[in-house]
């Protein structure tokens, strides 16, 4: 019996691969793309000003409020950390994901990919609210900053227009500092698992033909590991664009992205301006991959 | 710069990984413009030797030095020595003539000369009008070319070549030998050829080091090294050879020290036959007979020692060959042609 049942499929590979497909397409083509087009379909909507109910008729009403100026102030705070922290991720990222790829021991290397990834085994709820902890005005750091006689530096940075705040713990810098530490892995992995497909004989080859560890890194290592820095730049740039914990628990009253749609779509209830607040994440992705490629 | 100055002259060097003697107290001397060869098994110190040369490993202990510089402890990118990996290692990213033109455009030649040179080594392997093509369009062989003209562009003193020809199937592997060799010549840059392909060897290399457990066991030309193996593991690892030792070296040559004879060295006669001058006889039996369509090997079972006979197949055809299985022969061979290895 089982055996005829395997001489079936055997005889028909096309049937096997419509087995394989049709149930990861089905969820991605129902569950996810379709709620986004359900998101993209509401953001044409508009709610009435005075009842609040949603009218269902197509109009632009809604993309007009976007650009207000205090939406795309939002929209400028946020893609601007977004920017600040993948570049940042980026430059402490590639040297620990060279490391890991190309120089420790097996043993080591373990270790290492164990120390990235433990994080993500926790809350990221909870990740958050102990690096407010840490970062609030009685917390650990600025106990130790205090002990270093920092605090001339720390005052002057958090004194600073648009990034300071009253602590690190209520202003964007202790924002970018938890973001940068929140999505990291996500940006060490995809660098690393690049930098391990290129063979070694590659940085000796280009070293063999009178190139310094500098231009080995910009004309070889980098080009070669660019897929990698990309791809890691999206989960970075995107999780950020759509985040709303860490603006909601270390920022200050002014709004990120995810924050505004989390606004609109819950005490609001405006759902047609939140779908259309998320449209703008989608854009600015495509936007990027476009300038990526 | 004196000509008598040796291209590369090791000086007691060692590379230990560990507890592992990689390459053990190694002294050599390679000349200029020679095409040197380094032989040995897997794990036998070569390849960690021309490592060391190209700046990629360096010694535990001792001294490299390229011509009378010792570089020892330069970085690969200050030694004026190029290597064509085995793997190739040509650079994905680039186009073939990118690819070849890179050392160059790292020492900042101006544009115009970069791409003359180019072409006129696109010409030198072959491969003219591949300029633009990825290196994952081409095939083995051609790969192997490119990497040869981006090595060969910078000029360099020394030319490394590790097991470069491994990965290319027989044809064109002998087609590539006879290629290297041509353009060795024309270019007149010291060659070390790196390969455990004693044959591979033995056709191209002015000199061969036979190497065994990170030591040197032998230095000298083909012919030295096949017809004068100064050890058992020389002449076991190039060609086959007949080992005779103990009682029965004794009794042939006067010491029991060991000797070594080449299959092809020994007649085999059949029935038998009277001792003539300076010849070494003695009397077995035919064990069994490959044929081999050019040639015929015996294994013949003479005083208790297996030895391997080969006889070109000059008048005899396959059916004398294969009956002379079980017959009494005679074997014999000029004392000339016995390399005495020790032990």
């Amino acid at each position: 019996m089982l055996n005829r049942i395997s001489t079936y499929f055997y005889q028909r590979p096309k049937l096997v691969l419509a087995l394989f497909l049709v149930p990861p397409m089905l969820y991605m083509v129902v569950v996810y793309l379709g709620s986004l087009f359900a998101l993209l379909i509401n953001s044409f909507y508009a709610i009435d000003d005075f009842t609040g109910i949603v009218i269902r008729e197509f109009t632009l009403k809604t993309y007009g409020q976007i650009f207000s100026p205090a939406n795309r102030e939002i929209f400028m705070r946020t893609a601007g950390m977004a920017a600040a922290l993948t570049i940042a991720d980026a430059l402490i990222a590639f040297p620990l994901a060279y490391y890991t790829a190309k120089f420790a021991s097996p043993r080591v290397k373990t270790w290492l990919v164990i120390l990235v990834t433990v994080p993500l085994w926790s809350s990221y709820l909870v990740r958050v609210y102990a690096w407010k902890l840490i970062l609030a005005k009685e917390g650990i750091l600025s106990w130790f900053i205090n002990l270093l006689h920092l605090n001339g530096p720390l005052d002057w940075l958090l004194s600073l227009p648009g990034i300071g705040g009253s602590s690190l713990s209520l202003s964007p810098i202790g924002m970018f500092i938890v973001f940068m530490y929140i999505w990291l892995p996500y940006m060490i992995i995809p660098i690393q698992t690049a930098l391990e497909r290129v063979p070694s004989s590659l940085l000796e080859a280009s070293s063999d033909l009178g190139a310094k560890p500098l231009q080995t890194f910009r004309t070889v290592i980098l080009p070669l590991a660019f897929p990698g820095v990309v791809a890691g730049s999206i989960f970075t740039f995107s999780l950020t664009l759509g985040d709303f914990i860490v603006p909601l628990t270390l920022g200050n009253s002014k709004f990120f992205i995810g924050q505004a749609v989390y606004s609109y779509q819950g005490t609001a209830g405006n759902i047609p301006l939140a779908a259309a607040m998320t449209m703008g994440p989608v854009v600015i992705m495509v936007i990027y991959l476009l300038i990526a490629r | 710069m004196n000509s008598n100055t040796p291209a590369v002259r090791f000086e007691k060097v060692s590379r230990h990984f560990g507890d592992v003697k990689a390459v053990d107290e190694v002294g050599l001397e390679i000349g200029d413009g020679e095409f040197f060869s380094m032989l040995g098994p897997s794990g036998s110190g070569k390849t960690t030797c021309l490592r060391m040369i190209a700046g990629f490993d360096r010694p535990t202990s001792g001294h490299i030095y390229l011509y009378g510089q010792d570089v020892s402890n330069l970085p690969p990118y200050e030694r004026d020595i190029n290597t064509v990996f085995q793997d190739y290692a040509l650079f994905p990213h680039m186009n073939v003539g990118d690819n070849i033109a890179y050392g160059l455009m790292i020492k900042r030649v101006p544009k115009a000369e970069r791409m003359k040179r180019m072409e006129e080594m696109l010409d030198l392997v072959q491969l003219t009008g591949f300029a633009e093509r990825k290196p994952s369009q081409l095939s083995g062989g051609q790969r192997q070319r490119v990497a040869l003209a981006r090595a060969l562009i910078n000029h360099p003193k020394v030319l490394l070549l590790d097991e470069p020809l491994g990965a290319l199937d027989l044809k064109l592997r002998q087609q590539m030998q006879v290629e290297l060799k041509s353009i060795q010549k024309r270019v007149g840059i010291t060659f070390i050829f790196v390969t455990h392909d004693q044959e591979e060897a033995i056709t191209m290399s002015d000199r061969i080091a036979v190497f065994s457990q990170g030591r040197i066991e032998q230095v000298g030309t083909p012919s030295d090294i096949y017809e004068r193996p100064a050890s058992a593991f020389v002449a076991g690892f190039v060609g086959t050879s007949n080992l005779v030792s103990g009682e029965v070296a004794k009794r042939l040559t006067g010491s029991d020290q060991t000797f070594s004879i080449r299959p092809e060295k020994i007649h085999i006669e059949f029935g038998s036959g009277k001792s003539e001058k300076d010849m070494i006889s003695l009397e077995g039996a035919v064990r069994d007979v490959i044929y081999l369509g050019l040639y015929t090997r015996y294994l013949v079972e003479a005083e208790g020692v297996d030895f391997v006979v080969i006889e070109q197949n000059l008048k005899s055809t396959s059916m004398d060959v294969l009956s002379a299985k079980g017959q009494k022969v005679r074997l014999s061979w000029h004392k000339d042609h016995v390399s005495r290895v020790g032990g």
